[in-house]
């Protein structure tokens, strides 16, 4: 048995993920015996927006809301064991949710865990702002921002684990440094092996949206049969000393790893495959190769790294006004005729308010357009089952609202037999990228006491 | 002697996305059939199948160790998960707008195509 292999296990590849990942998963690490890590990723490109609006309405706040449901079945078994917990649902408060994972420990009765937080990526700061208005340039000014996180990398994680962290909790951090992190504090690689990093970053690319790589975004009945769909097991990495690895899901657990789960879940969000950036590196699949080397196991080698970025990404959400949303349905003989006049009505009551999108569900929805072009070249039919969706920005909430009022008034004014009506009104988040340079946006690590 | 199916007969793929741009992964199910795919799977032809949604840029990465092609497609997703009024801001369902294209097979390599013809 090769001893010298670090296993990290994904127990969550969103905020919003199965809240019962993460049992199997440590079982099945417990059960392996070596070292260990467990990983939680809870942030997408809006999460962190949404969590610091909850942080103004409550200093205690912005951190994941289902940390307890996440962490409460496995903590004492990763105090007990040694598994560490490295993850980003500290979103925008990880200090808050350090010191909710010590009241978490306290109730169970378990010693205090040592809980490192990484802090730096947060730019939302008045003394960040000069920063920010020289990245964003012009557009700078025009921006309602609401929050602004630099995507940090993995060294302040290995840092912490170094100095003793059993938790790391994280904010804006590179979806793959979750488990670069703990891999460079492990095998002690140099911070300029590129070509380990690199590796080690597309075994982080693999975990880090949960079941994606074990049957969950993949199942299609009688062309991608996945057994188990409801029982998936979250997967776990097996990484070596040069960074290679293998995947695969704790015994007894639903799903499928094969080389068609996992050559999808590799080219997921990447777009040059021989340049995915990521704060730690440049990592390269265009020589990747993938082998099945048992069941539910495929071991992923022939990675390559380069020179990471000299900036790091930086992502601002703004306010952009409003977002409505109307649904009604019609069914029976004439629904598809009945929907589309339906559809003319809004048209021609909102006209002027702002563009007015407009689907035909069971008809042209999903695949159409902004435009309208799809559902125009949709010849009329006879659906007999149909759901009017429409959808329009405002930059105000009074307009808003207007569309919401406008559906539900098809209630009486519309067609015959309009049912069901849905309606959504709420504020909208816009994002904007930029670029700054490493050396502005300082990392750091910090241990968070129980009695703080 | 060729029939024409649709491609998710002879591959397999997933959508990402980043902003207002997609990435659509197209996975030959056999090496033998990865030739077929290079050649009929190109970007003009994805440029056609999403030609309502507007791509400003095509592009397309082979991994031929892999047997797999990753398609970039920059502002087609309406505006992206901020800003679009569709339904699917994600585009997650894009990659079967992708696997409905048509795929010319010769004979010879019609065992090797997968689900109900």
């Amino acid at each position: 048995m090769d001893n010298n292999i670090l296993r990290i296990g994904c127990a969550a590849g969103f905020s919003g993920d199965r809240t019962d990942a993460a049992e199997p998963v440590v079982n099945a690490l417990i059960a392996a015996g070596g070292p260990a890590v467990l990983i939680f990723e809870t942030l997408a490109e809006r999460t962190l927006a949404l969590a610091q609006l909850a942080r103004r309405s409550d200093p205690d706040g912005g951190y994941e809301p289902l940390l307890d449901e996440m962490l409460r079945p496995v903590l004492a078994r990763c105090v007990k064991h040694g598994i560490r917990i490295v993850s980003n649902f500290g979103a925008a408060n990880p200090a808050g949710a350090a010191r909710r994972i010590h009241a978490l420990a306290a109730e169970l009765g378990l010693r205090a865990p040592r809980i490192a937080v990484v802090e730096g990526d947060d730019l939302s700061g008045p003394h960040h702002q000069a920063l920010l208005a020289d990245a964003l340039g012009a557009q700078a000014e025009r921006l309602q921002m609401v929050s602004a996180n630099a995507y940090l990398g993995a060294e302040a994680i290995a840092d912490a684990l170094l100095a003793g962290a059993d938790i790391v909790v994280c904010g804006r951090v590179a979806d793959p440094s979750l488990t670069v992190g703990p891999a460079l504090a492990h095998f002690g690689w140099a911070r300029d092996d590129w070509t380990r990093l690199g590796r080690a970053t597309m075994a982080g690319h693999l975990l880090e949206c949960g079941t994606q790589v074990s049957g969950g975004y993949y199942a299609d009945p009688g062309y991608k049969d996945v057994p188990g769909l409801a029982r998936l097991g979250y997967p776990i990495a097996e990484i070596d000393a040069d960074g290679h690895c293998v995947v695969g899901k704790p015994p007894g657990t639903g799903g499928r790893i094969d080389v068609h789960t996992v050559k999808e879940q590799l080219l997921y969000e990447v777009h040059d495959p021989s340049a995915y950036l990521t704060p730690d590196v440049v990592a390269d699949i265009g020589a990747a190769e993938l082998t099945q080397v048992g069941p539910d196991r495929v071991r992923l080698t022939g990675v390559r790294g380069h020179a990471r970025p000299a900036t790091l990404k930086v992502n601002v959400c703004h306010a952009t006004g409003w977002f409505a949303e109307g649904e009604i349905s019609y069914a029976g003989a004439r629904a598809e005729a009945r929907a589309r006049l339906a559809g003319q009505v809004l048209a021609e009551r909102l006209q002027g308010l702002g563009r007015l999108r407009i689907d035909l569900i069971g008809v042209a929805s999903v695949f159409a357009d902004d435009d309208g072009a799809w559902l125009a070249d949709t010849p009329a039919g006879d659906a007999r089952d149909v759901r009017l969706r429409v959808a329009m920005n405002h930059a105000e909430r009074r307009g808003a609202e207007r569309l919401v009022r406008e559906v539900t008034a098809l209630y009486t004014c519309g067609p015959a037999g309009g049912g069901g009506v849905r309606t959504a009104l709420r504020p909208r988040l816009g994002t904007v990228s930029c670029s700054i340079a490493r050396a502005l946006v300082p990392a750091r690590f910090r241990f968070v006491e129980a009695s703080e | 002697m060729n029939t024409t199916v649709p491609l998710y007969r002879a591959a397999h793929g997933r959508t990402g996305d980043k902003g207002n741009r997609s990435n659509i992964s197209v996975i030959a199910w056999h090496p033998e059939l990865w030739p077929l795919l290079v050649e009929q799977i190109t970007e003009e032809a994805v440029a056609r199948q999403f030609a309502h949604r507007q791509p400003t840029r095509v592009a397309r990465y082979l991994l031929p160790q892999l047997q797999a092609m990753n398609f970039v497609l920059d502002e087609v997703l309406d505006g992206g998960v901020n800003d679009a009024l569709n339904l699917d801001s994600h585009g997650k369902a894009l990659s079967f707008l992708l696997l409905d294209l048509p795929l010319r097979v010769p004979l010879s390599l019609q065992h090797r195509l997968v689900g109900p013809a």
